[in-house]
């Protein structure tokens, strides 16, 4: 394991098992009386999150306090960056406090990168710009591997709005490097230029994508960026990219339905889906506590010398 | 995980200390002593710690249900997030901890390991039992006890006991993880930096 977790291309096929198999151990903790390791007991890991989030901060602050670290969140309103404090500053205060670990989240792709460059801890990215989101890959790979039980020659289509998204990147190359197939299901406004580099399939039809998909996973329509006419309505975009019921009946028997969330029922996906069996929403964030834990475990639990 | 070197299945000028009868007639005593000191093993919880260790746990109990004719309940309890020596090394790989179905509260869970040496693995596994819950009791089984211990802790149940130096390595062998039975006695070779595997360094 390289000492940051900053792109879901950074992991090796060894590096991603390593973390899901790890992940499969420490999701034992949720049914034991004490939901707590000692682990990284006297460690600090700080989460510094410069863009709003609710799922991902407390998910690695659980993560982090249940292998018994303490754990610092900054949050960029009502900081000091709000005084106009720069990226570089912030995280040397940070280290001078001794933080061992931190997680980012930044507006602007790279924040991450720059930031390992800086800091003598580890560096893990929890979302930067429309670039990368490593652990939500890792914890949407974990999700499929335990409903289906593999991801080799898993066909699994993403849908939604490609373009903004840092979950579709990172899910792409991580999925690829673990050997399944995935397809782009987007209009063509929705999809970054340089797609056609990207070792997946990409496809405009979400009704003939559905019937040979084993998974299907729906990006959230990221309306806060959505600065130009990406779509003509709402509505459209749901007719022709939403999943309802009847497109969810087009998936064979055994298909999952995944969403990153926060969802827009009745945007993306209808809430009958949502609240389906197929749904693995909620197994998702369950599941992106223990994919955290391996990932800090992993980063942190080790030698310094080493790192 | 290793108590030598990877090399298969034993260094070379590796002395065979124990053979398969002998690990077999070893274990076969470990489960009658285990059955007088505990009344019939009613309450009963073998708890293995991986690699090797979990494999001892099933073999006594296969041997505890064929005198005693019920089965005793045999499980994993892996130690590694509860090391002392976590920060000495790269992060580990963790092993398989499964609790079987009656759980541990109330019951005499027997912890079962290949070779016990400076005893912090056994500190690191009552630990990690504290969390899994309040057993009535916690006894030891090893199939060799080599001295040198670090920390006051003892053996209830030994196969055997083995006089070392600390310069020497033990190697335990079994069918299900090497495909042999053997304990092997070698002479530790000096690491590249020169470092000899002290007693906290002798179980990775």
């Amino acid at each position: 394991m390289n000492r940051h977790l900053l792109s879901a291309a950074d992991l090796s096929r060894d590096d991603a098992l390593l973390i899901l198999d790890t992940a499969e151990e420490l999701a034992q903790l949720a049914d034991r009386p004490i939901r707590k390791l000692p682990t990284l007991r006297g460690r600090t890991v700080v989460n510094l999150f410069y863009e709003d989030s609710t799922r991902t901060r407390i998910s690695f602050e659980a993560a982090a306090k249940r292998l018994s670290a303490d754990v610092i969140t900054f949050s960029a309103k009502g900081s000091s960056v709000a005084k106009g404090e720069s990226l570089k500053d912030t995280a040397l205060t940070l280290e001078a406090m001794g933080a061992d670990a931190v997680v980012v989240r930044h507006s602007a792709s790279g924040a991450p990168h720059r930031l390992a460059g800086w800091l003598a801890g580890s560096v893990v990215n929890a979302g930067d710009g429309a670039h990368e989101h490593p652990t939500q890959a890792l914890l949407d790979a974990f999700t499929m591997r335990r409903r289906l039980g593999r991801l080799e020659g898993l066909r699994v289509a993403i849908v939604g709005d490609v373009l903004h998204s840092r979950v579709a990147r990172s899910n792409v190359r991580l999925l690829r490097t673990l050997g399944a197939d995935v397809t782009l299901v987007a209009p063509p406004t929705l999809l970054p230029v340089a797609v056609g580099g990207w070792p997946c399939e990409v496809g405009y039809d979400l009704d003939a994508a559905l019937p040979k998909a084993d998974v299907v996973m729906m990006l959230r329509v990221q309306q806060e960026r959505m600065n130009a006419a990406y779509f003509p309505t709402v509505r459209e975009y749901s007719r022709r990219y939403g999943l309802d019921g009847g497109r969810m009946a087009m998936l064979p028997e055994h298909a999952i339905v995944m969403h990153p969330g926060p969802m827009n029922r009745g945007v993306e996906i209808a809430a009958d889906v949502a609240d389906s069996v197929r749904s693995t929403i909620v197994e998702q964030v369950t599941n992106g506590v223990s994919v955290r834990m391996a990932v800090l475990y992993l980063l942190l639990g080790g030698s310094e010398a080493q790192r | 995980m290793t108590h030598a070197p990877a090399q298969a299945p034993g260094p070379a000028d590796a002395k065979t200390v124990l053979g398969a009868a002998e690990i077999r007639r070893a274990l076969t005593r470990i489960a009658h002593e285990i059955l007088e000191r505990t009344d019939g093993a009613a309450d009963v919880v073998l708890l293995g710690i991986p690699t090797r260790g979990v494999a001892l746990a099933r073999r006594l109990s296969q041997r505890l249900a064929q005198v005693e004719g019920h089965p005793t309940p045999a499980g994993s309890l892996d130690i590694t997030m509860y090391r002392d020596d976590l920060r000495l090394r790269p992060a580990r790989t963790l092993g398989h901890t499964e609790v079987p179905p009656p759980g541990i509260d109330g019951r005499i869970v027997v912890l079962v390991d290949d070779v016990l040496y400076s005893g912090r693995t056994v500190r690191a596994a009552l630990d990690a039992l504290g969390d899994l819950g309040r057993p009535r009791a916690v006894q030891l089984a090893v199939l060799v006890d080599r001295g040198h211990r670090e920390l006051p802790i003892r053996p209830d149940y030994v196969g055997k006991n083995l006089p070392t130096s600390q310069r020497e390595v033990v190697k335990v062998l079994l069918e299900e993880v090497d495909g042999q039975d053997a304990v092997l006695l070698s002479e530790a070779r000096p690491g590249p930096d020169g470092a000899r595997p002290g007693p906290g360094g002798g179980r990775p």
